[in-house]
């Protein structure tokens, strides 16, 4: 973010379809049973197009393609698959604006963060891989004089992997990316709420790989999630969602002995010190602008700054500065390039945090900001926006504990380092944190003190890759958007080889 | 002497709306559950799934039997619901979930209402809520089927 974004006006959008099939074995195919569902924007309730509604068979097929092309990729070279990697990176690229717009429209976030984070990044992530895989190697052990061991990374086989809808095109170049440099073969489920935007990016890059190598099988989770996860076809499952949802598959992972990566939300705490204030100066500006990126991407982020822990020193003037912001954020038309929050997902997911604000009120904590459903009116009044919140209460809250996955923030405050590293890890997250201070000694206790698998020091919501993202506690398992993330998509084949011409001596 | 405790309200509640949607899908899908979801994207709602497919744990807080239906939750979120009614609804539109209704294009929500002091106190003097698998079984009648109970008296 921060670059100024583009308005794409003039994207040819001719190479859209009203319906997508699954691509399985490098093709377009309609579902076993001919069945189809609606693909809404919650912009406006409009229909985008039809997609296909698959099941059981679908998902056999997309193995059968997956398995036909599995020892045929496993042997491509490094610099092959990178090579391809890079030419998906470059399709995405080429097509920025298209499936900015189309992520837009599908997801309801802004065409700012479109433009500028999520297609730009998913084509990074590509990048990122194709080089990561030409320097991985294996190890040599010298055991003693004779015997050495040849450690060698092998690809898995054929992974499947399940992804949500609030990054729909990221978080498929976050599991792809890795899974197919590593020489896997994928067969993957987009979020039926979101599906449109890697059925494009199917049709403008499908080509790139072989055939077989990259499936995409479109429906919801009990028809195609479900017989995904416990195919005993499958090498390995990554899974980004909620929690029951994520037990259910280790245990369908436990029945098949397959090893899962499981990222499963977060309650992440954005800790404040006093001395933030210290100066009113562009640093104070940066950590204001922090406390406000609850609101990013309508707060549909797995390590959405939920939780504000500013220091009882500085609580009142901080937040009242802090509160005006947030008040000042834009909500409307994603597709405006002024806009900075647009519609939630969906009606369930409007209607979720409305629970929550409802929730909120009830336990006696005070709406500082928001608080309702955003009605604008004309075309939008059929859409799912909220106005961002802002509580202030304790840390024992159900608004402070559960993750409600919307542009609801709830803040209270600590007394010293101790105290706020405290109430950052009450909770049974543990995906992200930020720690805002002019003090590196603050931030760097805090930093190590905290129980979660990133902490954001003065900064936060930054996704570039090389970083390890993943969580702790009820956060999950695994390393995402990291080269260590290929060390789940390989096997290691130990070769112990002995050079000694001499028998052993023991028969 | 016996000490009389107020009957307990139930823990979670079922509109007609919801009602009638869990009994189609036990038509359809047979034997099922719900239990409670946390974390992100479809979490914070009850998740609806065929009892053979998820294995209840032994942490897990039985929350009341809708429709022959446990109702469920992790321990670690019961420690924030334990003082909420849940009163369960359905919502047309939205989510994709391994929920079996997401694939009906409605999802069930969870809506909360805090129990009163008189309410929260008759909980606390029935005793802990039941957990793990076998307590659907001590929630159910003597016929060996379950019905509607709140946890905390069985």
């Amino acid at each position: 973010m921060g670059n100024q974004a583009q308005h794409p006006d003039h994207v040819d959008e001719s190479r859209l379809r009203n319906r997508y099939d699954n691509f399985i074995g490098g093709e377009w195919k309609a579902p076993l049973k001919g069945r189809y569902f609606t693909d809404k924007s919650p912009i406006d309730a409009s229909t985008l197009c039809e997609v296909a509604r698959s099941d059981a068979g679908d998902v056999e097929r997309a193995l059968d393609a997956a398995h036909a092309a599995r020892q045929g990729w496993a042997r491509t070279s490094p610099a092959q698959r990178a090579h391809l990697l890079h030419r998906i990176a470059d399709r995405i690229e080429e097509n920025l604006e298209l499936l900015a717009r189309v992520e837009t429209r599908d997801n309801g976030k802004p065409i700012r963060e479109t433009l500028n984070a999520d297609v730009p990044l998913a084509a990074d992530h590509f990048r990122y891989f194709a080089g990561c895989i030409r320097a991985e190697e294996g190890s040599i052990g010298e055991i003693d004089h004779d015997t050495v061991a040849y450690h060698f990374k092998e690809p898995m086989g054929v992974v499947g992997q399940i992804i949500p809808w609030n990054f729909p095109l990221l978080m498929a170049a976050w599991k792809m990316a890795p899974a197919l440099a590593a020489g896997n073969c994928v067969v993957i489920k987009p979020a039926s709420d979101t599906p449109m935007s890697l059925a494009v990016l199917m049709d403008l890059a499908g080509d790139i790989l072989p055939p077989g190598v990259l499936n995409v099988v479109f429906g919801h989770g009990s028809e195609v999630g479900g017989p995904l996860a416990r195919s005993p076809r499958i090498a390995k499952i990554a899974f980004t969602g909620e929690t029951t949802t994520g037990r259910q598959i280790m245990q369908y992972a436990a029945e098949t002995i397959i090893p899962q990566t499981m990222e499963l939300g977060g309650k992440s705490p954005n800790i404040f010190f006093a001395d933030v204030m210290d100066e009113d100066d562009g640093f104070l500006d940066k950590a204001l602008e922090g406390f406000a990126l609850f609101a990013f991407n309508k707060g549909e982020v797995c390590t959405c700054p939920s939780r504000a822990l500013v220091q009882e020193s500085i609580f009142d003037e901080f937040v009242e500065r802090a509160v005006a912001r947030v008040a000042k954020i834009k909500v409307g038309d994603p597709l405006d390039p002024a806009t900075q929050m647009g519609p939630q997902c969906s009606a369930g997911q409007l209607e979720k945090i409305l629970g929550y604000v409802d929730v909120g009120k009830q336990e006696g904590a005070h709406c500082l900001t928001g608080g309702a459903r955003a009605h604008l009116g004309g075309a939008l009044e059929n859409g799912y926006f909220m106005q961002p919140t802002v509580f202030s209460g304790n840390n024992n809250m159900r608004i402070f504990q559960e993750e409600i996955f919307g542009p609801v923030l709830s803040v209270t405050s600590f007394k010293d380092l101790d105290e706020a590293i405290a109430i950052g890890n009450d909770t049974v997250y543990g995906l992200g944190a930020g720690v805002w201070s002019r003090n590196v000694n603050n931030t760097y206790r805090v930093g190590r003190g905290i129980q979660a698998g990133r902490v954001w020091t003065n900064c936060y919501h930054q996704y570039p890759a090389h970083a390890a993202f993943g969580g702790y506690k009820l956060s999950g398992f695994g390393r995402e958007t990291h080269k260590m993330i290929l060390d789940h998509y390989q096997q290691t084949k130990n070769l112990l080889v002995s050079y000694s011409t001499e028998a052993a001596g023991l028969f | 002497m016996s000490v009389e405790h107020p009957i307990p309200p139930p823990r979670v509640v079922f509109s007609d709306r919801a009602r009638a949607l869990l009994r189609q899908l036990r038509a359809e899908h047979g034997p099922l559950l719900l239990h409670l979801s946390g974390g992100c994207c479809e979490g914070s709602a009850p998740m609806c799934l065929r009892a053979s497919d998820f294995r209840v744990g032994a942490q897990d807080v039985l929350l009341g039997v809708i429709e022959d239906c446990p109702f469920y939750v992790a321990a670690a979120h019961y420690a924030y619901v334990a003082f909420s009614q849940l009163g369960i609804d359905v919502v047309d539109g939205g989510g994709d979930s391994f929920s079996l209704e997401a694939a009906e294009g409605v999802r069930f929500i969870a809506r909360s209402r805090l129990f009163t002091d008189a309410e929260a106190q008759a909980l606390e003097a029935s005793g802990p809520a039941p957990r793990g698998p076998q307590a659907v079984a001590a929630a159910s009648g003597a016929d060996g089927t379950c019905r509607d109970t709140p946890t905390g008296r069985t």
